[in-house]
């Protein structure tokens, strides 16, 4: 579904990726794992078209989908999350939901003007609603995004995601900083996403979390791909183990 | 007196329809404009060429400000996409003086520092000075509603919504699918539309304009206005622009009530004035007197 090949992309002299390398197959939740400075977040903006690659391809459903800007990737069906919860202070949840919501002829100017498109929103609203339901978030549905806990930050942030219609969810460390109860929800709550048919690719760096959710796993170090297998063949591979823990010096 | 009164009004909708027109581009969008007086000297001087020069009638004088000011304010907003806070800051006060620059040099389009007399005003010559000033009040503020309703309509449209969430995190409303230029570029024009219309009103209201009028200040006057009466809120805007003049010409009366006060001094305490009531505010209200408030959400359609 997605396919991502020889990525490369420096910041100022420092090769944050030199030849990553990815797949992502349809109604999978892949995980995306590797020490601190591995290069995952520049991978995740690189396919979210956040950061433009300068070198690879990446490939979402087969198009060609390298250096396209974000906006068209999200509409591409192709949509992500953050990693630091990044909310709109000044939107209700209710609205950082709809402002996901596609195809509101609301949003061009003259339609605006004119008060088009309120058929429209109301069938996001009634999408919305059933979004914040599966999420547990109805109860804050009105409230400002910024009066939000840490764990109802990551969901919204899964919500908005979900509210794209998106075919593929990028998901950049769905549970860092929520405590273990309500990381094994967030998790079952993606499970049960993709048993809907949705798939995800997902950073994290909660082994129990990534173990419970994610097959394949995709380890990176050092900017490129290590390999990629189930939880069990990653974690007993010798060169992983190195990686994170580093090698000793004969 | 009366005309006094009128004359007030009427240089209050003028500054109510600057305080609209940078809040769609400061308060809805959130990029920062201190170019804005240059904005308003485009409206003037258009709409005086267009009617002295050309000698058409007030109105088309009135479309090409508007259609300039959109314009110039759209390439702006282009050429600057990626520039946010502190270097669109630098960029759009550059921007503001350069007109004013152009104003003052271009002689042989705009007069110079000597300025545009003669600016035809609606029905001037068949009117006394009093229906006069009747009629720009009138006029002024028949602007200042329909500005009003149009901004007004746009912050509760999904547009509105864009706007606010790109004002808070570009890059994440990029994701959220939005194309954060089109967006900039369409919010930035038709603000400086508006900022364009002020200038049109300004110029044939008093007859006169000159590149003096157009100085940053009259920025820094209009941010007080939309900052105090709170931003992000149309009706906050008038509020706050009637707020201002209020204290501008309020110290006018004032001024004599103190001994030993040569006039320069008085000019002084006007600005103390001002600066002190921005602290005041901002110390008691930080949101302003009026704060910005999500629109009410649409109903769930029944499925």
């Amino acid at each position: 579904m997605l396919v991502a090949t020889g990525i490369a992309r420096g910041f100022y002299g420092v090769q944050a990726l030199t030849a990553a390398d990815l797949t992502v197959e349809r109604g999978t939740v892949t995980g995306l794992i590797g020490p601190n400075g591995a290069g995952k977040t520049t991978m995740f903006n690189c396919l979210s078209g956040v950061v433009p690659p300068e070198g690879g391809t990446v490939t979402f459903e087969g198009v060609d989908v390298t250096g396209w800007r974000p906006e068209a990737i999200a509409q591409a069906g192709l949509v992500r999350t953050f990693q630091i919860a990044r909310g709109f202070p000044s939107l209700t949840v209710l609205e950082s939901l709809l402002l996901h919501g596609d195809r509101q002829p609301g949003e061009g100017l003259g339609a605006a003007l004119l008060g088009r498109g309120r058929a429209r929103e109301r069938a996001l609203v009634a999408r919305a609603e059933g979004v914040a339901e599966r999420l547990n978030l109805t109860p804050v549905l009105h409230a400002m995004s910024t009066e939000l806990s840490g764990g109802q930050k990551k969901l919204l942030e899964i919500g908005r995601a979900l509210m794209g219609r998106p075919r593929l969810v990028l998901l950049d460390e769905p549970v860092a900083g929520v405590n273990p109860t309500l990381a094994i929800e967030i998790a079952d709550r993606i499970a049960a996403l993709r048993a809907d048919g949705l798939t995800f690719l997902v950073v994290e760096h909660d082994m129990e979390i990534v173990k419970r959710l994610c097959d394949p796993v995709v380890v990176m170090a050092g900017g490129a791909t290590l390999m990629q297998g189930s939880f069990a063949d990653v974690v007993s591979d010798p060169r992983v183990q190195a990686a994170y823990l580093g090698t000793r010096v004969a | 007196m009366e005309s006094y009164l009128l004359a007030t009004l009427t240089f209050a909708g003028i500054y109510a329809l600057l305080a609209l027109g940078l809040n769609v581009i400061w308060g809805m969008a959130g990029m920062i404009n201190l170019g804005m007086a240059g904005f308003f000297a485009l409206g003037a001087y258009a709409s005086a060429l267009t009617t002295t020069a050309l000698g058409l009638p007030i109105a088309a004088g009135v479309a090409a400000a508007m259609a300039l000011a959109a314009l110039c304010g759209g390439a702006l907003s282009r050429l600057t996409l990626n520039l946010r806070g502190d270097y669109l800051a630098i960029v759009t006060l550059g921007f503001g003086e350069l007109i004013r620059l152009i104003a003052a040099n271009e002689i042989w389009l705009t007069n110079g520092s000597d300025g545009i007399p003669g600016i035809p005003g609606p029905m001037r010559a068949d009117l006394t000075p009093l229906q006069f000033n009747a009629l720009s009040c009138a006029l002024v503020l028949t602007a200042v509603a329909v500005v009003w309703v149009v901004a007004e309509r746009l912050r509760r449209s999904p547009y509105g919504r864009v706007l606010r969430a790109l004002r808070d995190d570009d890059v994440a409303a990029a994701v959220a699918g939005k194309s954060v230029r089109r967006f900039k570029v369409q919010a930035f024009a038709l603000g400086a539309g508006v900022l364009g219309l002020a200038g049109a009103a300004y110029a044939h209201f008093t007859s006169y304009i000159a590149p003096d009028i157009f100085r940053p200040l009259l920025t820094i006057y209009i941010f007080l206005a939309l900052t105090a009466g709170g931003t992000g809120n149309n009706a906050g805007a008038v509020l706050g622009a009637a707020l201002v003049i209020a204290i501008l010409e309020g110290s006018r009366f004032v001024e004599p009530m103190i001994p030993h006060l040569n006039g320069a001094q008085g000019a002084a305490l006007r600005e103390i004035l001002i600066g002190g009531t921005l602290i005041l505010v901002m110390r008691l209200r930080p949101q302003g007197i009026l704060a910005e408030r999500p629109p009410e959400p649409e109903r769930a359609a029944q499925p």
